[in-house]
């Protein structure tokens, strides 16, 4: 008998093809999966119907022949994305309640293309966080433990932590995700998963809930980096309802998937080494650059001599779209309403926002609202988009030396809930490696390449030129084939 | 150029003092969709009838910007002389407010699309004035909010939200209402010439805020005050002489003028200011980042080039000097664009029916469509763009006129019943027998017959009381119910009177 | 650059989002500490840098000028926490 939820996106789809099983009872496994891991929190709300009524379409289309690209595979959503006839919230307590009655363009694709949602995944709350601490329906705690036998609760990353912990725990074969700083990549990381942010504007952004929009790209998730080929695909393509869609067709990237890396030349910034990086994640990233030389790349040192000032470039722009972004939350149209014996509508509005918006979302919409208000706007805003050019320049710079690039992932391993959330600059420093390549729009992927000596996961991170989400993917594959890592959470929950 | 007329000023108790003026003129521009949504610009739809999700800023909707808005916006600008940019881009202008779906309107603050133009007012004496354009930007416009429809609730209708407009900035260049009207007036023309906003001011498809500020002449500029959202060439007149004469009192009480938002109160004739606004005054402008810059090509640009009218300076010229139009006549024509429209297409007929040149049959059929038509489509209160009357129609009725088929006083009878029944001439005449007559015989016999019947009266004419001539032309006309020719019927009276 | 407790009331003010005075007092050093760290940018020296305007070189499209949209209603009012006769309600507003 099939053990299904041993199977990712690949084995479900070429098993169901193959007639080895029904989509049906695939869809039944993971089902009861996930209503068996309430523990972990992964789920703000789930979706069993959605995915028995796909296996069900699924399995009547296989009897006439027709075979979708993700027929037989059920998904966890994040929760941004808004879902026809689905609760979609960003993990506020602002939206709770809020039932859209359209679809975005990436859930429909994935549905078009045949898989079903098991349900929405929690996260952080409007994908602001790096440790699914900031979600109004309680934190995720990830599968992982340290080996320590101590049982203290880790953070799955953030902020597609619902999706991290779900993927790992293995109750959903993959899952979408957005990545704005690093929100697909650093969960993925922490949790022992694969995770491609692709090239800005190649996932639509039409229909997920905004956070930063000139950073925001839909990624996906899944237990490897051929689910993840697979999944991005389905996922990609222009939009015209997305004024920044691009407009090119989608590569065939898992049919092209290759771990051979002959000719091309894999640039390690020096810049990535920061002080107080962990000496674990130092030798990872030297095993990485070891592993990438031995399938056939050349290793190049280059510079990108901006980075220091990615993090502070980020916490200007990214806030200041943001609240911007977040003012449609009033209460008048969706979501919730506030409003106290005889109030103002101004007074509903400050009532409605407060009460609405969680401590994170709420610093960052007043440091995004400072930075641009009268007098500030230049100092900051026009200053962070200038270094943000200049952080762009950098990486076109480097790719006349090389063709993609190789840096850890994240600065540790995962943390402890509650390690870092009373100190908003500690958790941004999270970020570190992420942030550059999204005020880049490049493509980037984490994949995971070892454990650390608390049996916890790291990742490395690859960056590519934009539209080239191939070579990221070959190189990650060549990485996960060297790896070998199978290291898996105990279950616990 | 140099204002001849006398200046304006307000007589204060201190002194002179000069009024100075500046207008940003919304007009809505015109477009089958919204500017960054597929849905409907009609006007006086249901309520939220005409809301997409994007106009409703639901979680995740993206703007995608109209290509006709930015067409029309450019075209615009090109007719005004103005500067195009061939790089803009939109901005954020971030408020809250219940008509304000996303909680910021999409407009164009640091790069418009629209640079430095200019447009020409005719002044009283006659003469013209150059006011300064400083720059036209697209953005959206607002919802609408109704307070009289609950006792504690306002409701909110976005039938409106996100339809385009253009902000059209003045210079500070107007020192009088008069000023202002014409300028209003004037780019109202000018827009409805280029085809790209209706200026149906009452849809509220054009508004203006109002930038006043007095000061002793010479001196510096004064603090301005800015009433908002004018509807209405009188209105914007009247605000400006309410608004300058409340500046120089309180600057004569020794108060001083605080730069502040006002509302015009068209019911008591004054401004007043909008504590409701007094908050928003920090925009926090930074480019959206939903939308790229805007990046015209030569090819976009020289299309709208191309398919510009010919613009109401040029026509007067042409409609003076090439057709010889009477003054009074080329002004009431040329002040807006579906006279011209019409005229055009009447001339152009009126020509090929009596086989002549346009500028031979220019004069009369001017005449012609300034008193008939424009006085019958009043009289029934229609406008040109609905005339029962068509210009090929017209041209008939004209041509039927000019080869004599039809007196003067026949063919003010065929019009009454065009403008009735939208028949065309030759029917109507046909029909009812309106042809005029010359036929001498017939004429002749009756002319026998009335002179019989009043043998008193042709005896006092004889005997020198001339004014009974006109007595027998108007019998004569009754007996031929109206149908003979007057000059016909002139000379054989008189040579029958002897 | 310093924000002080009057700022940060200011700012709350223009996003509205109510504080408390316990949490106004609280923001008070976490906004200084985040601002004091971006202020470094400063130091960056990006003279003759345009600021980013497109972070992958791509066109802005013109859609065309047809009704696509709109004529949804009830899809517009469905999660109004107050619609009343085909429109929003909201606190009455005086002008
Ligand atoms: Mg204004
Ligand atoms: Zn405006």
């Amino acid at each position: 008998m099939t053990n299904f939820t041993d199977l990712g996106i690949a084995g479900l789809r070429d098993g169901f093809r193959r007639g080895d099983f029904s989509a049906r009872e695939a869809a039944d496994a993971y089902v009861q999966a996930v209503s068996d891991a309430k523990a972990l929190n992964a789920f703000i709300v789930e979706t069993p119907d959605h995915a028995i009524e796909a296996a069900e379409a699924a399995d009547r289309g296989r009897a006439v022949g027709e075979l979708r690209p993700l027929s037989g595979v059920p998904l966890g959503i994040k929760d941004l994305f808004c879902t026809a006839g689905h609760q979609t919230t960003a993990a506020s307590h602002m939206l709770e309640g809020f039932t859209p009655t359209y679809e975005s363009t990436v859930t429909a694709k994935l549905f078009g293309a045949g898989a079903g949602m098991l349900g929405k995944l929690n996260m952080d709350q409007f994908a602001m966080g790096s440790s699914n601490e900031t979600s109004a329906y309680g934190n995720v705690v990830s599968p992982w433990r340290r080996s320590d036998g101590g049982n203290t609760p880790l953070t799955p990353g953030g902020s597609s932590g619902g999706s991290s912990a779900a993927i790992a725990a293995r109750i959903v074969p993959a899952a979408t995700g957005t990545d704005t700083g690093g929100s697909i990549r650093q969960p993925a990381a922490f949790t022992g998963i694969s995770g491609i942010k692709p090239t800005y504007g190649r996932c639509s952004r039409w229909g997920i809930v905004a956070f930063a929009s000139s950073l925001d790209q839909a990624g996906a998730m899944a237990r490897d980096v051929k689910d993840c080929a697979i999944l991005l695909e389905a996922m990609s393509g222009f939009d015209p309802k997305d004024g920044t869609s691009l407009d090119v067709s989608v590569p065939a990237w898992e049919d092209r998937l290759s771990a051979d890396l002959r000719g091309k030349r894999v640039g390690i910034p020096k810049e990535y080494r920061v002080e107080g990086m962990p000496a674990e994640i130092e030798a990872l990233w030297q095993q990485g650059i070891d592993w990438l030389r031995d399938a056939g790349a050349e290793i190049v040192d280059v510079s990108l001599p901006h980075t220091r000032h990615a993090l502070p470039t980020y916490y200007i722009v990214a806030p200041a779209e943001a609240s911007s972004n977040l003012a449609r939350y009033d209460g008048v149209r969706y979501g919730i309403r506030e409003l106290p014996e005889g109030a103002s509508l101004a007074e509903m509005y400050a009532a409605t926002r407060a009460a609405g918006f969680g401590a994170e979302v709420k610093r960052r919409i007043l440091i995004g609202t400072y930075v641009l208000s009268a007098g500030f706007y230049d100092a900051y805003y026009t200053k962070a988009q200038k270094v943000r050019a200049l952080i762009a320049r950098d990486f076109q710079e480097a790719w006349a030396r090389c063709d993609l690039l190789l840096t850890p992932t994240a600065p540790s391993a995962a943390f402890a809930l509650g390690e870092k959330s009373d100190d908003p600059l500690a958790m941004y420093l999270n970020d570190v490696f992420t942030v550059p390549s999204s005020l880049a729009g490049l493509p980037a992927m984490s994949v995971p390449g070892g454990i650390d000596a608390a049996g916890l996961p790291l990742g490395l991170q690859i960056i590519g030129k934009p539209l080239d989400e191939q070579s990221v993917l070959d190189a990650g594959l060549a990485i996960e084939q060297r790896a070998g890592f199978s290291a898996r959470a105990e279950r616990w929950w | 150029m140099a204002d001849a007329s006398p200046a304006y000023r307000i007589q204060g108790a201190t002194g002179e003092w000069e009024v100075v003026i500046g207008l940003e003129v919304h007009a809505q521009i015109t477009s089958n969709a919204k500017l960054f949504s597929g849905a409907s610009t009609t006007f006086g739809s249901e309520p939220n009838a005409n809301v997409s999700l994007v106009d409703a800023a639901m979680p995740g909707m993206l703007p995608v910007l109209n290509g006709e808005c930015v067409r029309q916006a450019v075209r615009t600008g090109l007719a005004l002389g103005a500067q195009i940019n061939r790089w803009s881009r939109f901005d954020r202008k971030n408020y809250f407010y219940a008509d304000l779906p996303q909680g910021y309107q999409i407009s164009q603050l640091y790069h418009p699309i629209v640079g430095e133009g200019a447009l020409d007012i005719e002044i009283d004496d006659g003469g013209t004035k150059q006011i300064g354009i400083e720059r036209i930007h697209i953005e959206q416009d607002a919802g609408k909010l109704m307070h009289d429809q609950h006792p504690t609730r306002s409701y909110v209708d976005l039938n409106r939200s996100g339809v385009a407009l253009m902000e059209i900035v003045s210079r500070p260049d107007m020192r009088s209402p008069a000023e202002a009207g014409a300028y209003v007036r004037k780019l109202r023309t000018m827009l409805r010439y280029v085809g790209s906003c209706d200026g149906n001011m009452e849809e509220g498809s054009m508004r203006a805020d109002v930038n006043v500020s007095v000061r002793r002449p010479g001196d510096e500029l004064g603090t301005r005050t800015e009433t908002k959202n004018v509807n209405s060439v009188r209105f914007v007149m009247a605000a400006i002489e309410y608004e300058a004469q409340r500046q120089v009192d309180v600057i004569e009480a020794g108060g001083k003028i605080v730069q502040e938002t006002r509302l015009f109160d068209p019911d008591k004739v004054e401004t007043r200011s909008m504590r409701s606004k007094e908050d928003a005054h920090d925009y926090r402008y930074f480019p959206d980042p939903d939308l790229l810059p805007l990046e015209l090509s030569e090819a976009f640009l020289a299309e709208c080039r191309d398919s510009l009218p010919e613009l109401p300076d040029a026509k007067r010229a042409r409609y003076t000097d090439v057709l010889g139009i009477a003054s009074g006549n080329m002004t009431v024509i040329t002040a807006d664009v579906a006279n011209t429209v019409y005229f055009e297409a009447l001339l152009a007929a009126a020509a090929r029916v009596q086989g002549k040149a346009e500028p031979e049959v220019a004069r009369a059929t001017s005449n012609w469509l300034v008193s008939d038509l424009f006085g019958g489509l009043n009289r029934i209160g229609r406008s040109i763009e609905d005339s029962p009357v068509s210009p090929a129609q017209g041209a008939a009725l004209l041509g039927l006129i000019a080869d004599g088929t039809l007196s003067g006083t026949l063919a003010k009878q065929v019009f009454e019943i065009m403008l009735e029944t939208g028949d065309d001439p030759a029917r109507i005449v046909e029909e009812r027998g309106l042809k005029q007559t010359s036929d001498t015989g017939a004429i002749e016999t009756v002319i026998a017959g009335i002179l019989a019947a009043n043998a008193d009266k042709v005896a006092d004419y004889r005997g020198g009381k001339d004014k009974l001539f006109g007595f027998f032309v108007g019998q004569t006309m009754k007996a031929m119910a109206g149908k003979a020719n007057p000059a016909v019927v002139n000379d054989l009276l008189k040579k029958a009177l002897g | 650059m310093s924000v002080d407790i009057a700022t940060v009331r200011r700012i709350a003010g223009l996003a509205r989002i109510a504080v408390s005075d316990a949490e106004a007092e609280a923001l008070v050093p976490e906004l200084n500490n985040i601002l004091g760290w971006v202020e470094h940018l400063a130091e960056v020296d990006t003279d003759g840098v345009e600021p980013l305007h497109a972070v992958i070189p791509n066109q802005l499209r013109l859609r065309d000028d047809v009704i696509t949209d709109g004529g949804l209603r009830d899809a517009v009012l469905a999660n109004a926490p107050q619609a009343e006769h085909g429109f929003f309600a909201v606190p009455k507003v005086i002008e």
